[in-house]
Parts: C-alpha cells; structure tokens; sequence
C-alpha cells in the first residue's frame, strides 16, 4: 500500500514539474497612473538595470509618456537571437542620433540598438567598459583596463574612440587609474581617474585628453577616487570623489577655467557636500548621498539641489513629501528637462528587483513602478 | 548503552571466525557487517548512510556526488570536476552543517565551508548524514554543535587469515580527460597495530561541451548554441596515512592527510564572457588523533587532538579585470576530551570538553579561541522509550584588536532527542527531536576588507522534527527487507547574518537581518528482493518537499518568498540489480523548480532538472587477485541544465575504473 502511495506520488510530481522549453525572457508591461499624451516629447525613457555581477541580468525597461506604460525589460524580446541576452553588468546608457549605446561593463562590450526600436545594430568590445559620451561623430569610452600593461598591479585605464558609423575602435589613449565618467569640452575630454582597483592608493586625478590626437596632455590633481563628472552650462566641471569610505569622505568639487585665455582647468571650489550620483538641469544640480553610519549601522542619505551658479545648496530634501522613506539605496538619477519631473531609482538589496520612482518639480511623488535589479541609468528618447 | 554491550558479544563470538583478534570496541565499531542484528532499533534518529558495494556503484565520483541521493539535502554544484560543491541540510545554509572526517570536524574559520568536491571517494568507506546530530552521547562537544552532520569514514583494513598486505590499485578515466591512478596499500604489523596509506592523483582538463539553448514563445528557436566549458581543470593529490592499534578496552588511531591542487575556476557564462582567469591552488594538511579506552566498566574516555594546517592562493589572471594575486593561511589546533559514565544498565552521562585555536592570514591577522563544553545523558525505559539530551556551552574569545574590537560570544545550546517503540514484535518507531544551534560569523564576515563587520551575532537555527520509522524483514523467499521512514520539521533561523548594501557601488555590510522559516517532510523507503536465479534487486526512494520562506520584512518585495535555490521537491530513486558477480546500479535524480534570487518572479525562475545515470561493473578472481571493472554514464539522456544559474552542467558523459586487489 506504501509502495503504491509513493509510486504515485512519484509519478505526479514528475507529471507536474517536467523541464519545458527554455523561453526567451519576456518582456513585461504595466500601467503607469499617468495621462496619455501622444504629443509628448522626452517620448520616453531608457533605463538601464545594471544586474548583479555574474548573474547576466543587465536588462532595459523603458518608461513610455505618451502611452502611460512601464515595459520592462524588452531586450530579450526584440532581439531573441542574441545568446545569453544583453550581458552581465549594466553600466551606462545612451542615445546619439538615432542610436542607443548601452555599455555593459563585465561583458566588455557596448551594445549599439537602434534608439526608436530596440533592435541591436551591433556590438562593439571594449574590455571593462564604464562611461560613454559622444562629439561629432564619435563615441568616446572610458575602461578601467587599457593596454596590457607590464606590471599587473599597475593597469592604466583607457578611453577608446569608437565611429558611430561603422562601429569600430579607431583610436585609444592611456588615462590615469580605472577611469569613471567623462565630460567633453572644447576639443578636449576630461575623465575622472578612480584608482579603485589600486586601494588604498586611489587615483586622485582627471586626465585632459585632446580628442583629435587622442592624447593625454593633463593630470589635474583634484581628490582621492574620483567618480562622476558632469559640465554645467556655464563651462565648469563638477566632480564628486567616493573618498576611501573611512576617514575621507565623499565631496563635491568645481573646476573652472584658471583665466579667460586658458584652456586649463582649476580646482575653484571644494563644496563640503558628499555626493553620489549628480544630475544637472539648468542652473539647478541635483544630487543625492549616502554615507554608512558604523554606530546606528544605517546608511544616512540626503537629497539635495545646489545652484551651479552660486554654488549654493539650495535644499537637502528635494523630495519633499516623505516618500524619500521609501527608498533603501538610491542608485540613479535623472530630470526630465520638460517638466522638471525627477526620477530616482531605488536599488534595494542589489539582488532583487529595484524600484523607479517618479516625483514632480515640487518634490512630490507621482508614481513608482518595480524595475529590473539594480536600475542605474537613464536616458531621455526625444521626439527627433 | 546496554545494545552496545550485547551487540558488541554478539559481533565477538560472531568475529572470532572472521578476520584478527579485536577488543570489544573495535568489533562494536564493525557493527555494520552483521546488519540485521545491527540495525535494530539502536539509533533514536538513525542516519542516513552510504556505505561500501552500495556507494561503490552510485555513479558518484566525489562526496558531493553521493550525497545528492540523501533526502533534505541541496547541493550547490558550479559543474565539472573541479567545479565546487557545498552541501546544505534542511535549508538551513552550509554553515550549519559540521562535516567529520574519521570523527573529527573538518574546518573553515575563514568562511565556513567546506568544498565537498574536494573529497574523492577513493578513501572513503561510508558516509552518514545524521539531522541534528550523532544519536550517541559519547562523542565530544564539538559534534554536539551543528544543526546537521555529515561523518566520512575512510576505508578500515580487514585482513583475511594469513594475510598481514593488501593492496589496491586503481585507474579510472573518462570524460573531461580525466586520469586518476590510486594505490591503497594495507599492512599488519601485529594482531594489535595495522597501517594504511593511500595515495591518489586526480588530472583532467575538466572540458566538456555544454548547450544553451531558447525558443520564443511561438516555438520559434531563438538561439542554440553548443560551446565547451574552460579554466576547468584540475591537478590534483591526496595523500593519506594511518597506524591503527587495538588495545584490551579500548584504541588508538593517528591519521596523517595532506591535499595538494591546482585548478581553474571556470566562472559564470554571461554574454560576451566564456572563459575566465582565475586559478586556485589549494594545500590542505592535517595530522589528527584519537585514543579511547575503557577505564572501567562503567567508565570511558577519549581524547581527539587534531592540527591542520591550510594554504589557499588565489590569482586572477583575466587582463580585462582587476589583478588579484592572494594567499591565505589557515591553521587549526584542536583538542578534545570526551567521557562517558554508565550510571545504571540503562542510563548513562556524558561530558566533554573541546578546545580548538584558529589562525587566519592574509587580507587580515586573525585569531580566535573556542571552548565547548557538553553534558549529555541518555536513557532508555523498557527497551522501548529512548531520551536523549544534551547541552552544549559555547565561549568564543575573540582576539584583541585594535581597529576592531569583536566581542567575546558565549552560548547555550540545548538538544533532546526522543523515540519510541511501541510494540516490541513490530519494528515501528517513532521519533522525535528539538534541537537548538548556532553559526558562528566567519572571519570573513567579521574582518573581511570593507565588508565585515565586528559586531555580528551567531546565526541561529532551531529544529522540530517529527517521524515513524518502519522496518520489515520477511525473510520470504523473494522479499528480503522493506524499510520506510517519514520526518515532518520545522526549522526556524534568526539573526541569519546576510550581506546588506551600504553606501554606494557594490558596497556591503554583513548583518543578522535574515528570518526563514522553513517547513518540510523527508521521506525515505527501501526495499530488496530476491528474484530467481541468483538475481537481487534493491530499491531505495527518497523525496524531500521544503517550502523554505524568507520572514525577515513584511516591507521586502520577496517577503514570504521561497529563498533562492531551495526546490519545493526533490527527490531520488536508485535501483540496483545483482547477478552473481555482475552488477547494475540505475539512479535518478530530480531537482524541482526553484528561484535563483531571493523574489519568486518568473525572470529569477530556474527549471527543474533530473538526469539518470547508469552503471555496470564486474568481478572477477583470477588466482589470487580481484579483478573489478565498472562503466558508468551520467546524464544519459544528455539534459542540458544549470544547478547554479550561469554554470552550465555537463552533458551525458562517461567514467571507466579498473582496479585490481591482491
């Protein structure tokens, strides 16, 4: 009677749960509590999941405005025939012209889609790839590891040249320490030099590039473990470092021309304001920190806009109507440059999924909507 | 432990026929060769075992390979031959189970777990999985301290009459270019001493061919690609020595290892990335030793002492990444002292004391000092009732630090266990068992760079199970035995120390934040029959339903969500068939659907998998030497599969020994 008990049992569990298939990730899509609008323009907006190192799930969703829809991750499906999707490691996205650059970091490669539809263009490898900016027709990388160097404790970072065209490398040069983002400027690129993989012995520098020649002509020594860089429309630089998370902390600093008939750029200011991630619109930077607090084993973060002209923290608590609360680890954001809404994303624990919130000009939360894990960066899709 | 006494009559008047003269000890330690007497009603919660032809013909090539048929068990496998496999019981986490070699545990103080990949079956003789813990009070402290345990016993000589040398050598080779030659030489130095040593030397390449392949929801193919596997090989050799003496009341036993390897860590298939570059060498060494004697009747005593000394280096060669070149060493002293106290013929007690010492350096100079101190009794009522219970005080002296001052622990942890049998002509038994226990932060949680945090709490894990054991032999012509056993539990951790984020970029904390809340029933049956002509077919099931939920925060989108990698079933089903000196092992394992992250949502979904193995072996006599010749084929039907998102699994391959014993 036992044995027939289990038999049968047996038997059921395997009818029930035999191997299928394996489908192509879905995409998904969900209403957002908006008004549809189809003269809209931003159009809508990219946002890149970065995914947990090795888990392969970098993903993009993308906010629609004039729809009033969330879809979210839509790579798989519009490109089914790639293997093993869009890659490990998400790291920055961006759109000139008519394409969408997507630098996924731990697959070396940026993916190049085409920006209305998602489809992939193309890929181009560049070995542990980060930021990506563009200047006439040229996309411009920055990787923390350049040329194999001789000494393996001493791997200068690089920023390739890449021709939107055709899709190829056609140039590199050596920058300082695993360089993060970059900024170009007159003919030159600016790159903040990290050193992360170097600790405690940070890199502390942005190198200045000449684009044409691709070559290094600068070192602006600046603060330990530099990481966004951002211009401003008045032509200065703002600049954050991470510090060493110990003793020095994070800081904001300005960088301007040293006089009207230079080209060289200065440290000016050092504001006494940790910053993460930064985001400039108008006269207006938004910005937000963390900082781990040891003692109440909390992390301790501050939501903030500082007037670029001034240098002026305007307020700690752009978003103004509790909902701040909400949010475990902000990891991204963005403004929209039409209505000033304000979109920061929560990365939670970093291996689950994460949260893109929407908040008005005042500061007011207007939606929230479940992302994929760890969504970083994002990008407006504008009309033309 | 009146059974022990009489059993222990029982095997010696049976032994004097069989091989050398023993004490009374060591003929109760043989138990397992007069099974039917052996196995009645002796353990309140019996193990489950592996033990001798049984495990020699389970396609198993590793511990980690034969554990999988246990029921409660989940393996996390990365795949290949050098690929490592830890091992978790109940889905309480590897941290929780303690894994004994000859009876002493084997220790990580660095991150508490042990790669069972590592440990080749060559050696090995029998394997025991016990939940909670040992069901004897004579033991030390230490294996009083994990919610689980698993006992690896090494091969024990026997000699047949007349013969003071045996010899055995073997080769076995097969899929990802494996090559592995071993000798096991045996020799009797008097009625009273024997010594073994055994030298083993593991090479492969460790490639082999993997597929991924998807479809779209039309049933269109998306993509199907077929690549091989690199950076898995593996060179290793396991070096192993033992002298063991037999005394009037008592024994002895110095066991003397030493592992050396190199081997490359093949890493997640992503996109873009299908080789990686990081290498691991590996120098595990230890001398350990037990000496137990009978002092008086009532009255026994054993003292464990064990050294061990291990060397990791680890190197990350990929020349996109960050170089990382590092070598950590680990040593441990351990001593124990175990002693048990018969008070009446039916009640004895027990105390022990355990010391052990740990070193760590590289990213960081550690050391750590720990104290057990058990008590322990049991008792029987009536042949019938049978309690055991057991506390166990834990005091951890933290090294003094400077920078980070990490607080002394001390903790109680209590057990009982409990079966009865209510009809002394039926072999029905039930049982019961609580049992409370604790992790301790490893040093990498508590020091690791940036990551680890001095302040962390134990883990703790508390146990409720509850079972009926059935066992049957008719002694009918063709039905020879029929065993079934089914367990209930429920397993609650707390101040589960899991890695929160903080700051920005990737950057952790570990905390006690976790709560699971775990729910499950094993369920175990096996039968042998004897079928005409000379044929004997056993056949053993195990299945496992867990529903293993993350409780820690109502707030958390994956509150109440099934944690990653545990399947709601499991299961396995082995059939083995025997004719004269030929022999057939078929099994099956089945792994259900499960979640690769913590939220149950379908892009974290992971398919269940099952694959079949087959093998066949022979023996053979020629004069006086024993011939055996076996093949084995695992993944037969060549599933493609990942127990470890990321980490493809081989497809069918296959294994081929040969081995001769003079």
């Amino acid at each position: 009677m036992m044995n027939r008990f289990i038999y049968i049992l047996v038997i059921a569990t395997l009818l029930y749960s035999c191997r299928k298939d394996e489908l192509v990730v879905p995409t998904e899509y969900e209403i957002l509590p908006m008004e549809i609008n189809s003269d809209t323009d931003p159009v809508g907006m990219y946002v890149l999941n970065e995914g947990n190192m090795g888990s392969n799930k970098a993903s993009i969703d993308f906010v629609d405005f004039r729809n009033a829809y969330y879809v979210r991750n839509l790579y798989a499906e519009r490109n089914p025939n790639i293997i093993k999707e869009l890659g490990d490691v998400g790291n920055d996205i961006q759109i000139y012209g008519s394409k969408l650059y997507a630098v996924i970091n731990c697959s070396h490669k940026v993916e190049v889609m085409d920006a209305r539809t998602g489809e992939r263009l193309g890929q181009v490898d560049v070995p542990n790839c980060r930021y990506i900016r563009f200047h006439r027709g040229k996309a411009y990388v920055s990787a923390y590891v350049g040329p194999v160097a001789i000494d393996p404790d001493a791997q200068l970072g690089a920023v390739y040249r890449i021709d939107t065209t055709s899709l190829q490398v056609t140039g590199k040069v050596t920058v300082g320490y695993q360089p993060d983002e970059l900024e170009i400027m007159g003919e030159y690129i600016y790159v903040a030099n990290s050193g992360g993989y170097r600790v405690p012995n940070y890199d502390y520098t942005i190198s200045v590039v000449e684009m044409y020649a691709m070559k290094q002509v600068q070192k602006i020594p600046v603060g330990i473990n530099l990481h966004r860089l951002r211009k401003d429309k008045y032509g200065k630089l703002w600049v954050s470092s991470r510090g060493d998370y110990k003793t020095i902390p994070s800081r904001l600093f300005v960088l301007a021309r040293k006089n009207q008939n230079s080209n060289e750029m200065v440290v000016t200011d050092t504001l006494d304001i940790p910053c993460s991630n930064m985001c400039i619109q108008g006269d207006s930077l938004y910005f937000y920190s963390t900082e781990w607090n040891e003692q109440s084993e909390e992390n301790a973060i501050s939501y903030g806009i500082i007037n670029v002209k001034t240098k002026e923290l305007i307020t700690s608590h752009f978003i103004t109507d509790g909902t701040e609360k909400d949010i475990t680890i902000p990891y991204g954001l963005k403004i929209n440059p039409e209505n000033g809404d304000i979109y920061v994303t929560d990365a939670k624990n970093y291996v689950s999924s994460g949260v893109v919130h929407c908040y008005n000009r005042n500061g007011k939360r207007k939606w929230s909507v479940r992302a994929g894990d760890i969504p970083a960066h994002m990008v407006f899709l504008f009309k033309n | 432990m009146f059974y022990v006494k009489h059993l222990g009559i029982v095997v010696l008047l049976l032994a004097v026929t069989n091989v050398f003269s023993q004490s009374r000890l060591d003929s109760v330690q043989r138990l397992n060769e007069i099974v039917v007497i052996a196995k009645r009603y002796k353990e309140i919660i019996p193990a489950q075992t592996l033990k001798g032809a049984e495990l020699e013909q389970l396609n198993s090539f590793s511990v980690a390979d034969a554990i999988r048929f246990f029921s409660g068990v989940q393996i996390k496998d990365y795949g290949g031959v050098g690929g490592i496999k830890t091992v978790n019981i109940r889905s309480m986490g590897t941290n929780h189970m303690g894994v004994f070699y000859n009876g002493i545990q084997l220790g990580n103080a660095q991150n508490g777990q042990i790669d069972l990949g590592k440990f080749s079956l060559e050696n090995v003789e029998e394997i025991s999985l016990y939940n909670g813990q040992k069901s004897e009070i004579f033991q030390s402290a230490k294996e009083f301290g994990s919610a689980g345990s698993i006992y690896l016993t090494t091969k024990r000589p026997r000699f047949e009459k007349g013969k003071d040398t045996n010899v055995k050598a073997s080769m076995r080779t097969g899929s990802f270019g494996l090559f592995n030659p071993s000798v096991l030489y045996e020799y009797k130095i008097s009625e009273k001493i024997n010594t073994t040593f055994n030298v083993e030397w593991i090479n492969a390449n460790g490639k082999y061919k993997f597929r991924y392949r998807r479809v779209t929801p039309s049933g269109e193919l998306a993509y199907d690609t077929t690549a091989t596997r690199q950076n898995g090989d593996i060179d290793a050799v396991r070096m192993e020595g033992s002298l063991n003496g037999y005394l009037e009341s008592g024994m002895w036993k110095v066991h003397v290892y030493h592992y050396a390897s190199e081997r490359g860590i093949p890493g997640a298939i992503v996109n873009n990335v299908w080789r990686r570059g990081e290498r691991l060498w590996d120098n595990n060494s230890f001398v350990q030793g037990v000496y137990q004697q009978d002092l008086t009747p009532n009255f026994s005593s054993k003292v464990n002492v064990k050294y061990a000394a291990d060397v990791t280096h680890y190197i990350n060669n990929d020349d996109k990444l960050i170089h990382v070149d590092n070598i950590y060493k680990q040593k441990e002293a351990y001593f124990s002292w175990a002693n048990k106290y018969a008070l009446r013929r039916n009640w004895d007690v027990s105390m022990a004391y355990d010391f052990q010492w740990n070193g760590l350096s590289e990213f960081v100079d550690v050391s750590r000092v720990t104290h057990w101190l058990s008590a322990a009794t049991a008792f029987t009522v009536a042949d019938q009732l049978k309690i055991q219970a057991s506390i166990l005080e834990t005091l951890v002296n933290e090294e003094d630090r400077q920078r980070d001052d990490v607080p002394n622990k001390q903790v109680f942890t209590p057990a009982v266990f409990m079966s009865y049998q209510p009809f002394k002509k039926h072999e029905i038994v039930f049982r019961t068992f609580y049992k409370k226990s604790f992790r301790m932060p490893t040093f990498n949680d508590l020091y690791y760079t940036d990551m680890g945090n001095a302040f962390l709490r134990p883990e703790y894990a508390e146990q409720y199970n509850i079972g009926v054991l059935y066992d049957t032999n008719p002694q009918k012509q063709w039905f020879e035995s029929f065993h079934f056993g089914v367990d209930a539990y429920y397993n609650y951790v707390k101040d589960k120390i899991v890695a929160y984020p903080k700051g920005q970029q990737f950057r952790w904390t570990m905390l006690n934040l976790g709560e699971v809340d775990i729910r499950g029933v094993d369920l175990t049956t096996m039968a042998t029959f004897l079928l005409p002509k000379d044929l004997k077919l056993t056949g053993k099931l195990q299945y496992t339903y867990q529903e293993a939920i993350d409780i820690t925060n109502h707030a958390d989108t994956y509150y109440r969500h099934q944690i990653p990698y545990i399947p709601w079933h499991s299961g396995s089903a082995i059939a083995m068939l025997a004719w004269r000196n030929w022999s057939m092992n078929y099994s099956f394992i089945y792994v259900g659907e499960r979640y690769n992250q913590q939220e149950n949502i379908r892009y974290n979904y992971t398919q269940p998998w099952y694959t079949s193995d087959v093998s066949f072996s022979k023996q053979m006599k020629l004069n006086s030497l024993l011939l055996k010749f076996s093949a084995e084929i695992n993944n037969l039907l060549s599933q493609d599969y990942d127990v470890i998102l990321n980490y493809p699994m081989p497809k069918r391959n296959y294994r081929f020994l040969v081995s001769i014993e003079i």
